[in-house]
C-alpha cells in the first residue's frame, strides 16, 4: 500500500469525502433548502471528475495488489457513468422541486451510488466486485423508495430490495465456489487457475451463479421480473437514473468478470450469454406491446436493449466488447433524451405517464414532438439515426464470431420492437382527439431532449469518435 | 472425521432453504428478510470452510466483508419495510400487489 495506490483511487476518494461532507453541510445548514445547491454542485463535480478520468489525469494501472484496476475499460465505463448520472441529476431538479421531493439526501445517495458503480467497473477481485456492487445496490434501494408517503414508491423499493438481495446472494454463492475451486479471489489468479484446459465443475457452477446474479442487475430475461414494477413505482427522475448509469455499470462488471476471470473458457459462457440475449430481446419486444404506461414501456424497452448489448458480449471477442460499449453509450444518450421528455409530461399541473395522453402532441409543441420522433426512430434502429449504427455494430460482432443465428433472431426482435416505438410516434402525430398534453417549462429538460435528438442525427458522421476509445477499452479487457 | 464436503453440503442445504423461503413464503415480509440472511450465512460457511481447508486467510476476510454488508442490507430492508407498513398498514407478501408484474 503506497501513495501510488491511493492516487489511482483518488476519484473515488474525492467522491466519497464529498458525499460525507455534503451530508454534514446539509444537516448543519438548511437541510432540504440547500438541496438544489447540492444537486448542482454534485453534477458539476461528476462532470469535472469525468474529465479528470477521461483525460487520464487520475492514476492508471492496478492498485492494492490488483484489487482495483483503473485501465482503459474502467475509464471508458466510469466516464459514461459519471456523465449520465450528472445529466439525470440536472433533469431531476425541476420535477422534484415541484413535487416537494427534492431532499438533500438524493444527490448524496446518487454520489455514493456512483462511487459503487465506478468501483464495480474497476474491480480486479471478487471482494472489490462485491463491495462496489453492494454500495451501488444499497443506494438504489433507498432512492427507489424516495417518495416515502407513496404506496407505489415504497412497494417498488421493497420489491427491488428483495430481488436485489436474492441476486446478491446468488452472486456471492458463485463467488464463494469460485474462490474455493481456484484458491484465490483475484481475477488474474482465477484466469491462471483455469488455464486453457477444462475448468472443474465447481468453477463452472461458480461462473453460472455469478452470471445469473449479474443478469438480475442488468435485468436480462428471465431475471427481469423486478424491472417493470420498479420503473413504474419509483419517482420518474429515479426511473431515469435506473435506466442509465446502473445498467452501464452492471454490464461493464459482467464484461469484466467474463473476460478478466473467465476469459480462458469463452466457449463455456458464450452459450449462456447468447441465451440471455435472445430471451431479453424477445421478451422486451413482445411484452412491451400491450403497455399503457410509458414508464413500464421504457422498462421493457431497456430489457430489449440489454439483450442487444449482451449480443455483443456473447461474441466473446474484443470487437464484441467494443460493440457492447458503443451500444451502451448510444442507449444511455437515447434514454436521457426520452426521460427528459417523460419528466416534462403533465396535464393540469399533474405528472402523467399514460401513452394515450400523447395523442396529437405535435399540435401543442412541434419541436418536442420532432425530437421524440427522432429518439423513437433511433431506439427502433431505423437508419439513418445513430441507434441503427449501435445495432449494426453488435450484429456484425455476432456474425464475426460465428453466431449468425443470434444476429438473425436479433433482427427479428428489433422489427417486433419497432411496433411500439412507432406507435408512440403515430399517436403524437395522427392520434385521436383527446385531452391535450402540456409540458413543464424547464429549459434543462428541453435542452436535454433537443440535444439528445441532435446527437442522434449529427452523430451519424463519426459517432463523435467514441469508437476509438471503445476499441482501446475493449482491447485492454480482452488482450 | 468431518471434512470439507460436509461443510459444503450444510452450506448448500442452507442456501437452498433460503431460496425456497423467498419463493414459497406467502405470508410475511419479515420471513423474506430472514431467508436472505440465511442465504448470506450459507455463503459465509462456504467461505470459511474453503479458507480453513486451503489454509488461506482471504476467505475469512471476505466473510467479514459479507457480514458487515449483510447488516447494512438488513437495516435498509427493515427501513423500507417500515415505510411500506406506514403506507399500506400490512406486511403480508400477497399485499405487495399495487403493480402487477
Amino acid at each position: 500500500m503506497s501513495s501510488a495506490d491511493f492516487s489511482v483511487l483518488m476519484p473515488q476518494i474525492v467522491l466519497t469525502i464529498f458525499a460525507m461532507g455534503g451530508l454534514l453541510f446539509a444537516v448543519y445548514t438548511g437541510k432540504d433548502r440547500v438541496a438544489p445547491l447540492l444537486l448542482w454542485v454534485t453534477s458539476a463535480l461528476f462532470v469535472a471528475i469525468a474529465f479528470w478520468i477521461g483525460t487520464g489525469g487520475a492514476g492508471d494501472g492496478a492498485a492494492f495488489g490488483g484489487l482495483f484496476v483503473a485501465d482503459a475499460f474502467a475509464r471508458f465505463a466510469s466516464v459514461m457513468i459519471l456523465l449520465s448520472a450528472a445529466a439525470v441529476l440536472l433533469m431531476s431538479e425541476s420535477y422534484m422541486a415541484r413535487r416537494d421531493l427534492l431532499r438533500f439526501e438524493y444527490p448524496l445517495l446518487v454520489t455514493l451510488c456512483v462511487v459503487g458503480m465506478t468501483v464495480m467497473v474497476s474491480a480486479g477481485d471478487l471482494m472489490t466486485l462485491y463491495m462496489g456492487l453492494e454500495l451501488q445496490s444499497l443506494s438504489l434501494y433507498v432512492i427507489a423508495a424516495l417518495r416515502r408517503d407513496s404506496a407505489k414508491s415504497t412497494e417498488a423499493g421493497l420489491k427491488y430490495f428483495v430481488l436485489g438481495a436474492l441476486s446478491s446472494g446468488l452472486l456471492l454463492y458463485g463467488a464463494s465456489l469460485t474462490y474455493g475451486y481456484s484458491g484465490t479471489t483475484l481475477f488474474s489468479g482465477i484466469i491462471r487457475a483455469i488455464g486453457d484446459g477444462d475448468p472443474s465443475l465447481g468453477l463452472l457452477f461458480g461462473l453460472v451463479f455469478i452470471a445469473s446474479g449479474l443478469a438480475f442487475k442488468v435485468s436480462a430475461a428471465p431475471f427481469h421480473m423486478w424491472t417493470p414494477d420498479v420503473y413504474e413505482g419509483a419517482p420518474t427522475p429515479v426511473t431515469a437514473f435506473f435506466a442509465t448509469a446502473p445498467k452501464v455499470a452492471a454490464i461493464g462488471l459482467l464484461a469484466r468478470i467474463l473476460h478478466d476471470a473467465f476469459g480462458g473458457v469463452t466457449g463455456d459462457w458464450q452459450q449462456v450469454v447468447a441465451a440471455l440475449s435472445v430471451a431479453s430481446m424477445f421478451l422486451g419486444a413482445v411484452a412491451a406491446i400491450g403497455q399503457r404506461d410509458i414508464k413500464r414501456l421504457m422498462a421493457y424497452s431497456s430489457i430489449n436493449h440489454i439483450g442487444f448489448a449482451l449480443m455483443g458480449l456473447a461474441a466473446g471477442t474484443a470487437f464484441g466488447v467494443q460493440a457492447m460499449l458503443v451500444y451502451m453509450a448510444i442507449y444511455v444518450v437515447m434514454n436521457i433524451g426520452t426521460f427528459a421528455f417523460i419528466l416534462a409530461m403533465e396535464q393540469d399541473g399533474k405528472p402523467v405517464t399514460s401513452i394515450e395522453s400523447l395523442s396529437l402532441f405535435s399540435r401543442t409543441d412541434m419541436t418536442r414532438a420532432l425530437a421524440m420522433l427522432v429518439l423513437m426512430f433511433s431506439m427502433a434502429g431505423v437508419p439513418p439515426f445513430v441507434g441503427f449504427f449501435g445495432k449494426y455494430y453488435v450484429l456484425s460482432a455476432a456474425i464475426d464470431a460465428g453466431l449468425g443465428w443470434l444476429a438473425v433472431l436479433g433482427v427479428i426482435a428489433s422489427v417486433i420492437a419497432a411496433y411500439y416505438y412507432l406507435r408512440i410516434v403515430y399517436l403524437m402525430f395522427f392520434g385521436p382527439e383527446g385531452q391535450s398534453l402540456e409540458t413543464t417549462r424547464s429549459p434543462v429538460l428541453w435542452g436535454m431532449l433537443v440535444a439528445s435528438a441532435l446527437i442522434m442525427v449529427v452523430g451519424v458522421v463519426n459517432l463523435f469518435g467514441i469508437e476509438g476509445p471503445a476499441a482501446m477499452a475493449a482491447q485492454t479487457l480482452v488482450e | 472425521m468431518i471434512g470439507l464436503e460436509h461443510y459444503l453440503t450444510v452450506a448448500g442445504a442452507l442456501f437452498v432453504i433460503g431460496i425456497f423461503g423467498l419463493f414459497l413464503n406467502r405470508k410475511n415480509v419479515i420471513i423474506l428478510l430472514m431467508s436472505i440472511e440465511l442465504m448470506l450465512l450459507a455463503v459465509n460457511i462456504n467461505l470459511v470452510a474453503f479458507s480453513t481447508h486451503m489454509g488461506d486467510l482471504v476467505g475469512q476476510v471476505f466473510t467479514l466483508f459479507v457480514l458487515t454488508v449483510a447488516a447494512a442490507e438488513a437495516a435498509i430492508g427493515l427501513a423500507i419495510l417500515v415505510c411500506f407498513f406506514r403506507n399500506r398498514g400490512t406486511i403480508a407478501v400477497e399485499d405487495i400487489n399495487m403493480m402487477k408484474g
